[in-house]
């Protein structure tokens, strides 16, 4: 798949990783192991398997509640964006509210939500997540939707079209590649989000608290393993929005193509 | 002669009227947001209060909704304190025998969480700018390493902050200074805020078009010299967002860090602490978050302003 | 015959009332016949785009009325009277070349297969035929620019409004699309009201030169064209030498005394 080609080239990144792993599993033989964060990443790949059974579970139900949380945030996200829209007051308000918004902590909520739906459900985790992930498509949703050259509004206008036609012929495309950024960013901020808000409460078999228990009884390998496993979830989620955006875009997709 | 001067001093006239319009603009455009944002909370508040009402009315009547009390939260006092209970709470005294009211210790916590923040951004810049003028240097190494940056922001570092203190502990004896469990959260805050700067700043460094690369270069300037006398101008703008959110990484990696880490004395922890006793007092762990909310805008706020200033100044040094 | 447009006693102001007021257009009074080119010059700020917008009733007269192939503006804009170009070719990047043309078909109503044979005409029309299911971007400027003639011809309409459409073109695709363009309008009974700031271009198309002063837009001079049919000779005819002399005589005066 050409998706995977735009990346430029696999070669150069995988030859660097394997570079960055090798002199840092050189370094930790040689000198004082204790120097660094890091276990070696021999050990982290072996505690990987060794623990697979634990870590592939809580990945699914992190996973579980990052993909819910995405899914139910995008939808908010872009319906909102939709309503916003349509108003013209509107899109004054947006810029400066979004500046304000963004700058606060979301995560910072998780202990409320904790309150809200209880110590152990996993629905404040969602909640987070979906907290988070609603800002920033909201708000590159709807910046795709009003930043429309100027003459494609008034070309449609000399058609007589609609506000709905419009929206769907000009402003609806033009939002796209806006939006999947956005989904790109959130996709892999998510999982963070998620592992952070399990600290406060929600379900007890998820990555955020296998980190904890194996980190408090230092088996830190094995924290490192859970850590990697997360690290994987969004990248996979990161992969599979790339993906959406490559199928949804085809114009995108042909002008990088035969050049 | 007295034509030409004429129309010199007109259009003197015209710059100075475009300078002050354009001031004006500026300031209600402030105004204007700083309307915006307190009709937001404002909102936010009556949309809550309504809510809980709301709730209220159903539990009284004995009814139920399927939405109530599942996919939104119940609105019992516990759950959702009163509006203003919430912010009659910042005047009420934490501690039994003293009348220090709360508002007072989340600023001390916030001033805390601030230090962190701000060494975390300082170094994040740093480390940014440093990662971009490298990857800027050698294509092989951007097409190399570029992935890996990426790659880095999707580990949840947040989650080992225990690890990154215990290091932290043992690793720096050798400074000058004692190493605070505090600097190990700003380690984390670098982590986090490093990513903008340094994807930002090189988009930035590569912005300057070829016709000015070869100008630079029809000059026989060093590679240096381009670097700081075009590389670096061109990039401003691209790193004067990639600081705001840099800034905004920072805060989270500080305050979530100290929550992850238990280091006493920030904003993080304090919303531990509220959050544990929290069905003795649920207004205060509101009171924390939010100041964790204005933590973080404040910082913008200041970045904003600096940036105005910033800007305002090389426009005046360039005006004829 | 009766006037195709007719612009009476017009006048338009920007932010009336407030303190960047800006009269832009100041009591213009305009007929235009069936057939005739009639391109409307000046130097920037004499309205001659916001002239044409009210024609468009893509923007309202403040004062004045404008009629349509004898109806108002505004109902000649919901019944489709007319078709439009812009400087920037204005094509939509998520649509093919054919699929750009067929735009406004669409909103129109019509069949899919008529929309593709009329799309096909309108390509061979305009020289692309082979370009169908080329995206915009894969075309040069003035082909796409070639495509945004052939959207705006596409219903067939009997006024064609052209807002400096050639005006982002290198020197010789603009003398080319100038030929293309004749050669369009002579073959489909249109009549065309053109926006330029080019003198020869204006001369050169036109059977009549509206020149307009700034600052408010008023129409200073009206200059008739009698060139007959027009082919690439007609730039070396002593005739049009003259008529450029005149055009941009008039030009000055009108810079002159707006000081």
């Amino acid at each position: 798949m050409s998706f995977l080609h735009r990346t430029q080239n696999w070669s150069a990144p995988a030859i660097a990783g394997l570079l960055i792993a090798g002199v840092w599993e050189a370094a930790l033989r040689i000198t004082n192991p204790d120097f660094f964060i890091l276990p070696a990443p021999s050990a982290i790949v072996a505690s990987f398997f060794a623990t697979f059974a634990d870590v592939w579970e809580a990945t699914r139900n992190t996973g579980y509640i990052v993909i819910s949380g995405l899914i139910a945030g995008v939808i908010f996200g872009v319906i909102a964006a939709l309503l916003v829209t349509r108003f013209r007051a509107a899109n004054d308000t947006i810029t400066p509210l979004a500046a304000a918004i963004n700058a606060i902590p979301i995560i910072a909520l998780a202990p409320i939500f904790n309150a809200w739906y209880g110590i152990t459900s996993a629905r404040s985790n969602q909640a987070v997540v979906m907290v988070l992930v609603f800002f920033p498509i909201f708000v590159n949703t709807a910046r795709g939707l009003t930043e429309v050259e100027s003459d494609q509004i008034e070309l449609m206008r000399s058609y007589a079209a609609s506000e709905w036609t419009i929206t769907k012929e000009v402003r609806i495309p033009n939002a796209l590649p806006f939006f999947f950024t956005a989904l790109k960013l959130v996709s892999s901020v998510a999982v963070i989000a998620a592992i952070v808000a399990e600290y406060f409460g929600g379900r007890v078999d998820a990555l955020g608290p296998l980190i904890i228990q194996n980190a408090s009884s230092t088996r830190f390998d094995d924290a490192w393993a859970a850590v990697v496993a997360g690290s994987m979830l969004g990248l996979s989620l990161f992969g599979l929005a790339s993906a959406l955006e490559y199928l949804a875009m085809p114009w995108q997709r042909d002008l990088r193509g035969d050049s | 002669m007295t034509g030409a001067s004429d129309a010199l001093a007109r259009r003197q006239r015209l710059a100075d009227e475009q300078r002050a319009f354009e001031r004006r603009e500026a300031t209600s455009r402030a105004v204007r947001s700083a309307v915006i944002f307190v009709a937001f909370i404002v909102v936010l508040g009556l949309g809550y209060s309504g809510y809980k009402a709301f709730g209220t009315s159903i539990d009284d009547a004995q009814t139920d909704w399927p939405v109530v009390g599942s996919f939104l939260p119940a609105t019992d006092d516990l759950r959702m304190p009163p509006a203003l209970d919430i912010i009659t709470e910042f005047g009420e005294p934490l501690q039994r025998n003293s009348d220090r009211p709360l508002a007072l210790f989340i600023l001390d916590a916030a001033l805390f969480t601030l230090r962190e923040t701000v060494v975390g951004l300082l170094g994040g810049i740093v480390l940014g700018l440093a990662v971009a003028v490298a990857l800027l240097r050698s294509r092989r190494l951007e097409r190399g390493l570029l992935p890996w940056v990426v790659v880095s922001q999707t580990i949840p570092l947040i989650a080992v902050a225990p690890i990154v203190v215990i290091w932290g502990r043992n690793n720096f004896g050798f400074l000058p200074f004692a190493w605070a469990d505090w600097m190990s959260v700003s380690v984390i805050a670098v982590y986090l805020s490093f990513f903008p700067v340094a994807i930002n700043g090189l988009r930035g460094l590569q912005s300057p078009a070829p016709d000015d690369l070869e100008l630079m270069n029809s000059y026989a300037a060093s590679w240096t010299a381009t670097l700081f006398k075009l590389r670096f101008p061109a990039a401003l703008p691209y790193l004067f967002p990639a600081v705001r959110l840099a800034a905004t990484a920072s805060v989270v990696g500080a305050i979530v860090g100290e929550i992850s880490a238990g280091v006493q004395g920030g904003l993080g922890r304090l919303i531990l602490d509220f959050a544990s006793r929290y069905t003795t007092g649920p207004e205060r762990l509101y009171d924390a978050v939010i100041g964790a909310a204005l933590l973080g805008i404040a910082i913008i706020v200041v970045l904003t302003l600096l940036e105005r200033l910033t800007l305002a100044s090389r426009q005046g040094t360039t005006a004829p | 015959m009766s006037s195709r447009v007719e612009v009476a006693g017009v006048s338009k102001l920007f932010n009336a009332g407030r303190p960047n007021e800006v009269q832009a257009l100041s009591h213009i009074t305009l007929a235009i016949e069936a057939n005739e080119f009639v391109s409307l010059i000046g130097p920037s700020g004499c309205g001659k785009s916001t002239l044409l917008r009210c024609i468009a009733a893509l923007t309202d007269a403040t004062e004045g009325s404008i009629t349509v192939a004898g109806k108002s503006a505004e109902q000649a804009r919901v019944d489709q009277d007319y078709g439009m170009a812009f400087q920037k070719a204005g094509l939509f990047d998520w649509r093919t070349v054919a699929k750009n043309i067929e735009l406004p078909l669409e909103l129109m109503g019509w069949k899919k297969a008529d929309r593709a044979r009329r799309a096909t005409e309108m390509l061979r029309l305009v020289q692309l035929d082979e370009f169908g299911d080329h995206r915009p971007a894969e075309l040069s400027g003035g082909m796409q620019q070639r495509v945004a003639i052939a959207r705006a011809l596409s219903f067939e309409p009997s006024l064609l409004l052209m807002d400096e459409p050639f005006g982002a073109l290198d020197e010789m695709t603009r003398e080319h699309m100038q030929a293309e363009l004749l050669r369009i309008w002579r073959s489909t009974d249109t009549t065309v009201v053109f926006v330029t700031h080019s003198i020869p271009e204006a001369v050169f198309l036109s059977t009549r030169v509206i020149v307009m002063s700034p600052r408010p837009g008023r129409i200073a001079t009206e200059i008739r064209v009698d060139l007959g049919d027009r082919d690439d000779d007609t730039r070396q005819d002593p005739a049009f030498f003259k008529l450029v002399t005149e055009v941009r005589e008039a030009l000055r005066s009108v810079e002159d005394s707006a000081g």
